[in-house]
């Protein structure tokens, strides 16, 4: 099924490939990144994937939406016949629970689980990088299998520290920055996932696969 | 070199933004009026997407400490150098010792002074655009203070086919306190009600006083969104106009988020957007007209070629200005 093209103002233009979060779809939203990266027309600025959806941002005083338009029904129609590249896997180790992990104990509790099973499903899973935002580096994740899948904190807090893991209903993330934040915290790494002074800057992707490796729990 | 010597108010500095890294979750930035930035930087002789100083409600003074170009346009601040007064959107040979002093005055919040040659500092992700929230870029990703001192890129052109130059009145925006702003609407119509949309376009909305570089807030009549506010995220950029839950439409602004996920209405066309961004929060009403994307892109493409065309020299005032001083 071909997705939905439909202009975001005069300097975008929105790819529409489902309005849910799954894996499916997020899967076609990246081989189509990666086609469209592969040669972009001067004039396009750069593409922004999500978990349903591609955005293409491109100057309105060197290309008309007409145009951007016919350049991504074209590189569509070769979508299916591209190889599709074989993802980046990254491991990262985790210290989970006590002050690395304050919300451990609540997100086992909450599915009357022990804290050794909500540990094995977290990190026996390969999660997806869906698509990065929030603040520069933080990478949504999923997805998360049912059983861990725990709600938002209610009141956020002011301060979460970077590095630490989190879940948000089916999602699992990082905190790349201190940044305020709701998710609810299980575990912390110490792996830099933004760095100025690093190359590459960020060591995540879109579209790269994440799995999680227990380092230590602690009471 | 520029030292700041006082400084009130939003002053950072803003290159043509940063290309690239929206993927990552970095934010484009640069500055909140594009057609104002331009206009500095092109009367300054610069490449139009230079790193110049964007000053936004409050006054910044500096003091020249070479012979130098400026250029200041904008609009919400007189500007003097040494003892005498000039209109913004020109240019003036400023020398060694004078003071700059751009104070704000009447109608407007965002205004720009560029230095032929540009300003150095480092490029941060490929950009020199001050990104506050994460603090980086500009100048220690920071607001200006006094005793910073601003380099120049590089050797100055002749100074004398630079100073004295201005941007005509007939090629600027119609900036004024209560605009009309055309938006293209979608893509998320259909969250909304009909009633909606209608009362979306037919009340002024007043720019609320909890607005910034990232977003324009607004209060007004509220609008309905009968399936909810919740939207999987996905790319956002400057003018898109965010409805969360409370009905109270956010303009994104230069420095959006790379995402969101609320309802977009419609979104702000770029020739208007210079228009929104100088309104003062708290005190100016917008209204929003519906228009379509081709007569958007012409819109922005006629606009921008009326700054090419509009920059005037005055070879009387630069004899003036250079045998006076």
């Amino acid at each position: 099924m071909k997705p939905r093209l439909i202009a975001l103002g005069d300097s975008a233009l929105l790819i529409q490939f489902g309005d849910e979060i799954d894996p499916g779809v997020n899967q076609r939203v990246h081989e189509l990144d990666a086609l469209l990266n592969l040669d972009k027309p001067a004039g396009v600025v750069e593409t922004v994937p999500a978990y349903a959806t591609l955005l293409v941002h491109y100057d309105p005083l060197l290309l008309t939406y007409a145009e951007t338009s016919d350049w991504v029904n074209a590189e569509l129609d070769k979508v299916r016949s591209a190889a599709s590249r074989k993802p980046r896997r990254i491991e990262i180790p985790v210290r989970y629970g006590g002050v690395s992990g304050p919300d451990l104990d609540f997100v086992a509790s909450y599915h009357k689980l022990s804290v050794q099973e909500v540990l094995r499903i977290h990190t026996s899973h390969i999660y997806v990088v869906y698509m990065m935002g929030f603040t520069p580096g933080f990478a949504y994740m999923g997805k998360l299998d049912d059983p861990i899948a725990t709600p938002r904190l209610e009141t956020p807090r002011t301060k979460v520290p970077a590095g630490s893991v989190g879940i948000a209903g089916a999602q699992t993330g990082i905190y790349p920055i201190d940044s305020p934040g709701g998710w609810r915290i299980i575990g912390r790494t110490e792996v830099r996932l933004f760095d100025l002074a690093a190359d590459p800057v960020f060591l995540f992707a879109p579209g790269d696969r994440v799995q999680f490796v227990m380092e230590a729990l602690d009471a | 070199m520029l030292e700041v010597t006082e400084v009130s108010g939003l002053a950072t500095v803003q290159d043509g933004g940063r290309a690239g890294w929206r993927r990552f979750g970095v934010p484009a930035s640069g500055p909140m009026d594009v057609f104002a930035f331009r206009a500095a930087n092109m009367l300054a002789g610069n490449n139009p997407d230079a790193a110049a100083l964007e000053i936004g409600s409050g006054d910044l003074v500096l003091r020249a400490m070479y012979d130098c170009v400026i250029a200041v346009a904008g609009v919400g601040h007189n500007l003097s150098v040494s003892s005498w007064n000039y209109s913004p959107w020109s240019s003036c040979l400023v020398r060694s010792g004078w003071t700059i002093r751009l104070s704000q005055a009447g109608f407007g919040t965002w205004s720009y002074l560029a230095l032929a040659g540009g300003i150095e500092v480092p490029g941060i992700l490929g950009s020199r655009s001050t990104y506050l929230r994460g603090h980086f870029g500009g100048l220690e990703g920071r607001l200006l203070r006094s005793g910073d001192v601003l380099q120049k890129v590089r050797g100055v052109p002749p100074l004398i086919e630079l100073a004295a130059r201005s941007v005509a009145e007939e090629a600027r925006p119609a900036y004024n306190a209560a605009p009309t702003v055309e938006v293209i609407p979608g893509p998320q119509t259909e969250h909304f009600d009909r009633q909606s949309m209608e009362t979306f376009l037919s009340n002024p909305y007043k720019v609320s006083l909890s607005s910034d570089r990232m977003g324009y807030r607004f209060e007004g009549p509220r609008l309905e969104l009968p399936r909810g506010a919740d939207l999987t995220s996905e790319g956002l950029m400057a003018g898109a106009i965010q409805v969360p839950a409370d009905g109270l439409p956010i303009v994104m602004m230069a420095d959006c988020a790379t995402a969101g996920g609320y309802p977009k209405i419609a979104s702000v066309i770029s020739a208007d957007l210079p228009l929104l961004a100088q309104c003062t929060p708290g005190r100016d009403k917008v209204r929003f007209r519906s228009t379509t994307v081709e007569a958007a892109q012409q819109k922005f493409r006629k606009l921008m070629l009326k700054l090419k065309m509009g920059i005037l020299s005055a070879e009387e005032d630069i004899n003036f200005i250079v045998a006076g001083a």
